[in-house]
């Protein structure tokens, strides 16, 4: 039998630090650091001379002075009075209004799209590359432009609804009016209203929208509680009871119900003075916002799309069939599950895109986060350095939210690789 | 360019060390050039042409400087700059003087440092709209929709006036005149609103130029100037006296038809001979040679001559003198004495 | 009785196929019409396209190239087709301005800056000469590149490239890029011949050290002293003359070939396992992927220098160019970052067990395998960082796009918006599509069966 011994106990040498690989990765790391420490403080000193001697302060008292300027889209009260914060708060809100907005088109469009690319039909299909390659191989800047510029050369201004000749009239019976100031829709108004629910004292949720949501959740939560005791059914006894027009019944009912106890009625805009009054009224800078930028990543979904159904085998289909599934379940079962896998990471950093895309608002002038913090704010008060540094944070909260909902969804359908 | 430190191939394009500070003049006649920040794009005031020449009111005092520091009016780097990054560029150093129809304003002289060194147009936000709507005054505006050139004043002056006057509007903020003219023109605004200088020269480009009218309001004062950087008082002086020598050049009767001749000798008018340097040295006070002056209008003229080329009612701006007549004939341009 | 069948003995001859399978019917019925939805699309789809096609036609067909502003425009339109003729395209703004959208303010005889192109000097090159070589010398620098049939001597083009580059489009005297050139060679002699001496991490130590001195110390006096014997140089001209298109493509071209090695670099750094140097990186790749390139844009044109030491002054090009590059670097980073992911575990460990250290691996076996997975993906990162070159518009640099507002300030052209957006989208158009469908062309080919 032999003894284990240790092996003799090396003294440490100086020399070891780079020559041992133990201590090696550790010496790289700390003269990294060391670099890295050297840059920022060498970074962070030239700044202070340079504020130093142009006179200026790092201070954010600028936020809470009045702006002084309008913002023609509002999600919440704002004047010409209140703060550059506030104004800054209006854009964040418009900047997450047309980036929801775009990413909802921009993936019905891209599906609708992508599997339209893959249709038998010979001229679809074609038609759907040549709209893929001429979305995807243009600027979206120059997209942006354009969508703008045909809105505002092509539809009828709000004069021409006006007098006895008119050249333009509304829409669907005078409901809806399509001018190239925006698009007015009617707005719903309720004859017994709720009121509003003050939160922090900034802004006001109204309470009618609150009770309706919570009414939709109530409704779809009771819907999949039906459907649940469907399955359990058709588990036990074999025979699935019809249950859709239950589940129909208790999500429609109640919000029918508070709909007309708080007598819910339309409001349609009208030609008064210079404008449309009443209604919702979508601005063009914003439709043409929200177009371009949803057509041009509906393209790049598309593309995401095609591949993902192309990525699933035929192998799969086929032994789905032998199993004896309908083509609906197959692909709600089979096929989807897997293609998701592939096409979901992809689609969210296209969201990403064009969240990030949405700061090109400036060039159409919708007041976005850019246009107001990065744009009017920073020109009348002259503090670059404190407005971009909040208009960079912002937007990095926004991009790692979302990569941080992306990374979660990765993490859960990763497959298990040795 | 010659003393570049070189930090790899890319860098050999630009780094260009050296104090920005303080000796401006200094580092004007070393580089041989003139960093001047204009606009992207103002008709009339800057604008390059098919031969990338830039033309224009703003880019003539540019121009006279030039000539003046380096004798040559040719001599310039014309920097583009939109209304947010027009500052930081003079600020860094990157231009050494901005002639972009500039408002002087109180926070921009003593909080974003900056030294107007005088104004060369008089100018007040007005309001142009189409005659059909048959608005005459801008109190009647109340529900308008008025498009507005944003990183200006005009957008806060504007605010100021609805709200003063209790009325309610709708504003359309846009990046450039081009753009803002062409939602105009479709009716996707009732109303645009920017310096009456712009809207003159915007309604002269149109069609029918006859079918707009300019509002009789003026809502403020928008006094436009070449401006520098606070703390190189020496290069604000040339800049300053590079203008008045204009203005003083029109009130005088120097032209660039007689100035060959009145520059030849000294003549009867001992302030023509100061400005001209055949008497005094007031070019050497300045640090530069005694023609300046006389270099600076040849340029392109004196200020009259100037205001006539390029919006002057016989171009197609057709811009009256009005406010920016000498103050000899009712105006405000009033130079000081040169002695 | 044998001889009686009941089964046919011989085939019979094939026949032709119905009428209605072969051909064009037969074809347009599989294909256009092969049900009553598929037969209701088709037509529809024909009538979009009619009216798109006329539509585009009619405003396109339009005999104004000869005007020289757009009230001329109408007048020639008016003359042409009457009054009400619609709503046409008017041409000459494209033919007086298009060489100002391709190379914006650069001069086109350098020797006398004032000349324009109406006027050559005597004895001048061809107009714009410095920039059209730069183009083919970029088209013939990346050719060898992409397609590995041509002859690899090519490659001495592409190496050549990066230093030429510069030269010819912002002047100077030639000495200057070679003597940059000269850095890396020096940097490779240090590495082979100093090594063995000192051992491999001082060597490695030196090679780095001593090219970083020699650009920053000893070129700047003996490219003097060397153009003070011999010349060698070439007019200058100011990045802020740069324009146009060809802005557009400097940023582009600057940007995609720092990126790449930028990228690989932070890739690799986010990859490792040296947990400092791991962060470090993928808070550069994180923060620069979190935020738009515009706000990038707006801290190179009104930052960036209130971060360099107080007197650095950079020109604005320069300053894009390096925001850019930044920007497209994180994006390739993450692009080979997949790459490196998706090899299979066994290559890292093969490369262990053949005993290969760290960037023998990275190179012989790593970095070959993991690039070419990603070859699509850098590929669309070029076209994406090409296509948003057009953003310096917005902070008032002239590329096309800026131009096009600059051209609508003039008189002569105000109101004009169709055909100069038109034409921009066009060329930018083919340039991406091109990339495009060669990237796909390359996955075809370097397609070798590991699926």
């Amino acid at each position: 039998m032999t003894t284990l011994t240790d092996p003799p106990r090396e003294s440490f040498r100086l020399s070891m630090l780079i020559y041992d690989t133990r201590y090696r990765s550790m010496t790289i790391q700390v003269v990294a650091m060391i670099c890295f420490m050297l840059m920022a403080a060498w970074l962070i000193n030239n700044t202070t001379q340079n504020l130093e001697s142009l006179g200026k302060k790092i201070e954010f008292g600028f936020l809470a002075e009045p702006a002084g300027y309008d913002i023609n889209q509002r999600l919440i009260d704002y004047t010409s009075r209140d703060t550059h914060l506030r104004a800054s708060f209006v854009g964040l809100l418009n900047t997450l209004l047309v980036a929801v907005m775009g990413c909802v088109l921009a993936t019905i469009l891209g599906v609708f799209i992508g599997v339209l690319r893959l249709s038998k039909n010979w001229l679809i299909a074609r038609i759907m590359t040549i709209y893929v390659e001429m979305f995807r191989n243009v600027p979206v800047l120059l997209w942006i432009v354009l969508f703008m510029a045909v809105l505002i050369e092509t539809l009828p201004s709000p004069r021409a609804f006006r007098g006895d000749n008119a050249t333009a009239s509304m829409w669907l019976g005078d409901t809806m009016a399509v001018t190239n100031r925006g698009v007015y829709i009617p707005e719903p108004l309720f004859s017994r209203p709720l009121g509003d629910l003050p939160v922090f004292g900034a802004f006001n949720i109204s309470l009618e929208l609150l009770l309706l949501v919570a009414i939709l959740i109530a409704g779809l939560f009771g819907a999949r509680v039906i459907g649940k005791r469907a399955d359990a059914v058709q588990e036990a006894t074999g025979d699935r009871p019809t249950t859709w027009y239950i589940q129909l019944g208790v999500v429609l009912l109640p919000l029918i119900a508070a709909l007309l106890a708080m007598g819910f009625h339309l409001g349609y805009p009208e030609l008064k003075g210079f404008n449309f009054a009443g209604g919702i009224h979508m601005r063009n800078s914003l439709i043409a916002l929200w177009l371009a930028l949803s057509f041009y990543t509906a393209a790049f979904i598309a593309e995401i799309v095609r591949a993902g159904i192309l990525a699933i085998s035929k192998g799969q289909t086929e032994a789905a069939n032998a199993l004896g599934m309908r083509p609906g379940r197959t692909m709600r079962l089979v096929i989807l599950p897997q293609a998701l896998r592939v096409i979901i990471p992809p689609l969210i950093s296209n969201y990403l895109n064009l969240t990030k895309n949405s700061s090109l608002a400036i060039a159409v002038g919708y007041m976005d986060i850019t246009g107001t913090l990065g744009g009017i704010t920073m020109n009348q008060t002259g503090r670059e350095l404190e407005c971009l540094l909040m208009l960079m944070l912002v937007y990095l909260a926004i991009s790692l939210t979302i990569s941080g909902v992306m990374n979660w969804y990765n993490e859960r359908v990763k497959l298990v690789e040795r | 360019m010659k003393k570049t430190v070189f930090f790899g191939a890319l860098m050999a394009a630009g780094v260009a060390a050296g104090a920005a500070a303080a000796a401006t003049l200094d580092d004007v006649k070393a580089r041989g050039k003139l960093n001047c920040g204009v606009a992207t794009g103002v008709p009339g005031f800057a604008a390059p042409d098919a031969n990338g020449e830039w033309k224009g009111f703003d880019v003539a005092v540019c121009r006279a400087v030039a000539a003046a520091v380096l004798d040559d009016a040719s001599a310039i780097e014309f920097v583009p700059t939109t209304g947010k990054t027009r500052f930081t560029a003079l600020a860094s150093g990157e231009i050494d003087m901005l002639a972009r129809n500039t408002t002087w304003t109180f926070s921009r002289d003593v909080d974003l440092k900056f030294t107007f060194v005088g104004v060369n147009y008089y100018d007040g936000q007005g309001f142009m709209v189409p005659k059909e709507l048959g608005v005459t005054s801008a109190k009647e505006l109340d529900g308008a929709t008025v498009c507005i050139q944003t990183g200006t004043t005009t957008e806060l002056n504007l605010a100021d006036f609805f709200r003063v006057n209790n009325l309610s509007y709708e504003p359309v903020p846009i990046e450039t005149n081009a753009e803002a003219q062409q939602q105009y023109l479709a009716g996707a605004c009732d109303v645009y609103t920017t310096d009456a200088s712009g809207l003159a020269a915007t309604r002269a480009t149109f069609e029918n130029a006859a079918d707009h009218v300019i509002l009789p309001e003026i809502i403020s004062k928008e006094p436009l100037g070449p401006l520098v950087r606070h703390g190189d008082d020496e290069w604000g002086d040339i800049v300053r006296w590079t203008l008045n020598a204009l203005i003083a050049a029109e009130e005088m009767g120097v032209t660039s038809a007689n100035i060959a001749e009145m520059s030849a000798a000294a003549g009867d008018n001992p302030e023509i001979n100061r400005l001209l340097g055949t008497e005094g040295n007031l070019g050497e006070m300045l640090g530069l040679s005694a023609d300046w002056a006389k270099k600076a209008i040849m340029a392109n003229g004196n200020y009259g001559e100037i205001f006539a080329t390029n919006i002057g009612v016989d171009t197609p701006i057709g811009l009256a003198r009005g406010l920016n007549a000498q103050w000899t004939e009712g105006g405000l341009l009033y130079s000081p004495p040169f002695r | 009785m044998s001889d009686v069948s009941f089964v046919r003995t011989e085939m019979l001859p094939q026949q032709a196929p119905p009428a209605t399978s072969v051909g064009l019917v037969g074809w347009s019925r599989e294909n256009l019409f092969s049900g009553p939805v598929n037969s209701i699309l088709t037509i529809l789809s024909l009538i979009f396209i009619y009216f798109v096609i006329s539509g585009v036609l009619h405003w396109a067909i339009s005999p104004t190239w000869a005007a020289t502003s757009l009230g001329e425009c109408r007048e020639m339109i008016a003359a042409a087709y009457g009054e009400g003729a619609g709503h046409k395209a008017c041409w000459g703004v494209i033919r007086e301005r298009w060489l100002q959208l391709m190379y914006g303010f650069y001069p086109p005889y350098p020797v006398v800056p004032s000349a324009n192109f109406g006027a050559a000097p005597e004895g001048a090159w061809p107009a714009f000469f410095r920039p059209n070589l730069a183009f083919v010398l970029l088209v013939l620098a990346v050719v060898p590149v992409l397609f590995s049939n041509l002859p690899r001597k090519m490659l001495w083009i592409t190496a050549a490239f990066p230093f030429l580059l510069p030269w010819l489009l912002w002047g100077g005297t030639l000495w200057t890029p070679i003597l940059v050139a000269l850095g890396f060679v020096i940097g490779y002699l240090v590495m082979r011949f100093a090594a063995p001496v000192v051992g491999t991490i001082a060597g490695f130590i030196l090679a780095v050290a001593v090219p970083l001195l020699w650009w920053g110390f000893a070129i700047g006096p003996l490219a003097d002293a060397f153009s003070s014997v011999l010349p060698l140089a070439i007019p200058e001209v100011q990045s802020r003359d740069f324009g146009g298109f060809m802005l557009s493509i400097t940023i582009g071209v600057v940007a995609i070939g720092c990126s790449l090695p930028l990228g690989i670099l932070l890739a690799l750094g986010r990859q490792s396992n040296l947990l400092i140097l791991r962060s470090i990186c993928i808070g550069f790749i994180e923060f620069i992927r979190g935020v738009p390139l515009i706000t990038l844009l707006f801290v190179a044109s009104t930052l960036l220098n209130i971060f360099l030491p107080p007197g650095t002054n950079f020109d604005i090009i320069l300053r894009v160019m390096i925001m850019v590059t930044l920007f497209a670097a994180a994006y390739m980073a993450e692009v080979i970052r997949g790459g490196l992911a998706a090899l299979p575990k066994g290559q890292y460990e093969g490369a262990d067990s053949l005993g290969l250290n760290y960037w023998q691996a990275q190179r012989l076996i790593i970095m070959p395998q993991a690039l070419k997975i990603s070859i699509p993906g850098i590929v669309s990162t070029f076209i994406g960082v090409f296509k948003d070159t057009t953003l310096v518009s917005i902070i008032g640099l002239l590329d096309p796009i800026g131009l096009s507002n600059s051209i609508r300030a003039d008189q002569a052209w105000n109101g004009i918006v169709w055909e100069l957006y038109g034409f921009i989208a066009v060329l930018f158009f083919i340039f991406c599509f091109s990339m495009s469908r060669y990237s796909m062309y390359l996955e075809r080919k370097l397609q070798t069966g590991h699926r």
